[in-house]
């Protein structure tokens, strides 16, 4: 993600992936998500396909979830469910 | 533009099918579609071959020519279509606007695919190459996931439920099992569905088709010259493909496909019907998600209602609108280059009334749907008995 990209957006959808393809075997069961950046630029909704943060299976996310921005690894964005308020 | 019949149709086993290569496959379905229309190698004049990856899964290139040169179709024009899982699909539409076009007096539309010479975590990895790799492929979604993040925000956004996707695969299990040719010919109850194992949550094992090898073939005509190799030929009524992004993450609403939407649209217009006059039909369950959100673009149902449509029986052999009476993808087998074809194979032996244990009852229309990846590309047939 770039520097012009927010740093906070919400799950449009999800899926923890447990059969993966052979260059992510290591490192299943993992989750993805596509996730609205809030913005609308001509070419697309402004969402972005990212890879879910979590230590644990709570820390999994959920349809609505607010998430934050953590790192760019090889061109994959990293994103952590944002502290504070979830939606029920 | 005149009209075309499907005048042959031929199909291999559908399978795990260790000592097959893919050019035997092809042949053999090519062959069985031939001797199906009485009609010698010598009369073809253009062949048209869906498959997505024999590069990747088998390791050889060019392979249009390949297989017609061992099917004694010689010095014609060879190509090999490539649309992901529509593959297939798009071979058949490119053969039908040769023929209705004036171009061709008969031509071959077949596709084939030799898929499980490979370990599965490869195998999952050529089949992501059907979607964006450079965003989607690489923060890690496979297939099954991609579709399993439309299946999660459909049930956010209409209520479907792990029971209503079940259903979809015990019904197509249930057909599958009355079908000689298909991959995997057994009844699973809705508790087995539910408790598969888990492949991309909420998708497991049971809503997942089936990684095959096999082949198909249909031989194509003017219409007016149908009735000099058979007495029972078929109509196509309309044949439409379009195309839409790759990634699922440029799309407004994920919860359904616009190039199914338009080609089913274009096909109705060309052959001045609408959804209700549909008889029954074979849509791309690729995953159990697919075919819902396939009957509700193509208007057989109300948007998001399409979950209750399958659980409720309303598309199995004896419902309003049979869907997948061949056992669709899910339970037949998904050898992805095949699969397009192998639904019109499917059509026509229904519209000849020879479907034996899965026969549907009103056989007059039928309708095809077969999706590229996540909807990049759809191809939408519709075939009509005689006249």
């Amino acid at each position: 993600m770039d520097s012009a990209n927010p740093a906070e957006g919400v799950v449009y959808t999800e899926t923890t992936v447990y059969s993966p393809p052979q260059q992510y075997v290591a490192e299943a069961p993992y989750q993805i998500a596509i996730v609205d950046l809030g913005s609308s630029p001509p070419n697309g909704p402004g969402r972005i396909t990212v890879r879910i943060l979590a230590d644990s299976p709570a820390e999994r996310v959920r349809i609505g979830d607010r998430v934050s921005f953590v790192e760019n690894r090889d061109g994959v964005s990293y994103f952590r469910k944002a502290p504070g308020l979830t939606p029920a | 533009m005149r009209p075309v019949a499907i005048i042959g149709i031929g199909k291999t086993a559908f399978g795990a099918l260790a000592d097959r290569d893919l050019r035997s496959l092809a042949v053999e379905a090519v062959g069985h579609a031939l001797s199906d229309a009485g009609m010698p190698p010598g009369a073809v004049e253009s062949f048209y071959l869906g498959n997505f990856a024999g590069p990747s899964f088998v390791g050889q290139n060019h392979l249009a020519p390949y297989v017609a040169a061992s099917a004694g179709l010689e010095g014609i024009p060879c190509t090999r279509f490539e649309n992901a899982c529509a593959s297939g699909g798009s071979a058949f539409f490119h053969a039908w606007q040769g023929v209705a076009a004036g171009i061709y007096e008969v031509a071959v539309a077949a596709g084939v695919e030799k898929m499980t010479s490979q370990p599965t975590p490869r195998v999952t990895e050529i089949l992501a190459g059907a979607g964006d790799m450079s965003t989607e492929g690489r923060a890690g979604a496979t297939f099954p996931a991609l579709f399993s993040m439309i299946a999660n925000r459909h049930m956010y956004q209409y209520g479907t439920t792990r029971e209503q996707l079940a259903s979809v695969a015990v019904k197509n299990h249930a057909n599958g099992a009355k079908n000689p040719l298909a991959h995997m010919r057994k009844v699973i109850t809705l508790e087995q569905a539910l408790a598969g194992k888990p492949v991309a949550d909420p998708l497991t094992v049971y809503d997942c088709s089936l990684v095959s090898d096999g082949a198909a073939a249909v031989i194509l005509v003017p219409f007016d010259r149908a009735r000099q190799f058979t007495s029972h030929p078929v109509r196509v009524l309309a044949s439409a493909q379009t195309s839409d992004h790759l990634a699922l993450d440029s799309k407004d609403d994920i919860t359904l496909f616009p190039s199914v939407k338009s080609a089913g649209q274009k096909a109705y217009t060309m052959a001045g019907l609408g959804p209700g006059d549909i008889d029954f039909a074979e849509l791309h369950d690729c995953f159990t998600i697919a075919e819902i959100v396939a009957s509700e673009d193509l208007g057989f149902v109300e948007k998001g209602m399409g979950g209750p449509f399958a659980a409720e029986g309303c598309s199995a052999i004896g419902g309003r609108l049979p869907i997948n009476a061949s056992g669709g993808l899910k339970s037949k087998g998904h050898p992805v280059g095949a699969t397009g074809v192998g639904q019109l194979c499917d059509l026509v032996q229904q519209l000849r009334g020879d479907a034996g244990d899965r026969q549907v009852k009103r056989h007059r229309i039928g309708l095809a749907q077969n999706l590229g990846g996540s909807g990049a590309t759809c191809v939408v047939t519709i075939l009509g008995k005689n006249a």
